[in-house]
């Protein structure tokens, strides 16, 4: 099997989350290895997820636990009265 | 079944026993959750915070109707994500999104962009703050139903079952609506990721494990 970039790029999520079978598995590899394009482009998507999955990029507002559990205390005491 | 379940569902019966008090432990591990679920969809704090209250709250009144089919997990998330449907919803003005949105069944343009720079690092670019600021603007301008799959299951990280299920669609549906969000993301971020060496293994969860 031999694939074009077009074809790969369909494949880049597959490929991140290892759900192509082994054929398609190893065309998209040997394509990375001779195709500088698709192995930027599939770096920078898995620099995406990387990102995506740092704590950093979403974080919660200072107080927020408390708040929570304040409300979650008046709500329960509230049921008891 | 794993120890934390066993745990969890332990805690739910004592609770619905009438041991109220304990809601905060069993919410406590999915406080993150909650918050950067409905904050990733609606990218608003005050809205988030409420909503994550709300869905807290409907949670705990709706213990019973838990059965334990789905994970607990599962179960709050598809609470948060209705949550976030309806904050979304009254936000809206008559602008709706779903005009500029790509139909399922086209082919549309899903290409990524190709990249010219390969000098900077990944890590270096990751501790940017700027770059995070960019991602969360690029998650929030998705399309609602490509945004929906990208925060479940790469912020999330839930799996692709627990995704469809907290959806309510397939997980066919799922892997195309993931792909296309990853691919859009990709384009709209790539000048902020102009990168080439694998960042250092096992500093993240998933993608180098």
């Amino acid at each position: 099997m031999k694939l074009e970039c077009k074809q790969v790029w369909e494949h880049i999520s597959g490929y991140l989350d290892k759900q192509l079978d082994p054929e398609l598995l190893a065309a998209v590899e040997r394509h990375l290895e001779t195709c500088e394009v698709c192995s930027a482009i599939l770096d920078s998507t898995r620099n995406l997820l990387v990102l995506t999955a740092d704590d950093r990029t979403y974080e919660l507002p200072v107080g927020y636990s408390e708040r929570l559990h304040g409300r979650l205390a008046e709500v329960i005491s509230s049921l008891k009265e | 079944m794993k120890a934390a379940t066993v745990n969890e569902s332990a805690l739910i019966a004592r609770i619905l026993a009438g041991e109220t008090q304990l809601f905060h432990g069993l919410i406590r591990p999915y406080e993150r959750l909650l918050y950067v679920t409905i904050f990733a969809i609606l990218k608003n704090e005050t809205e988030a915070e409420d909503g994550a209250q709300e869905t807290m709250i409907s949670a705990f009144r709706n213990l019973k109707s838990f059965r334990g089919e789905a994970k607990f997990s599962t179960w709050l998330v598809t609470i948060a994500m209705n949550e976030a449907r309806k904050r979304l919803r009254k936000a809206k003005t008559s602008a709706e999104d779903s005009l500029d949105e790509p139909r399922e069944e086209s082919e549309g343009d899903y290409s990524p962009v190709v990249l010219t720079d390969w000098r900077e690092v990944p890590l270096a670019a990751l501790e940017r703050k700027e770059l995070r600021e960019k991602l969360r603007d690029a998650v929030a301008m998705l399309p609602e139903k490509y945004r929906e799959v990208f925060v479940l299951r790469d912020i999330e990280e839930l799996n692709q079952e627990e995704t469809a299920a907290a959806l309510g669609i397939n997980v066919t549906l799922v892997k195309v609506r993931l792909h296309r969000a990853r691919m859009m993301l990709q384009k709209m971020l790539v000048p902020y990721l102009k990168t080439q060496a694998p960042p250092r293994a096992g500093l993240f969860r998933r993608w180098f494990s």
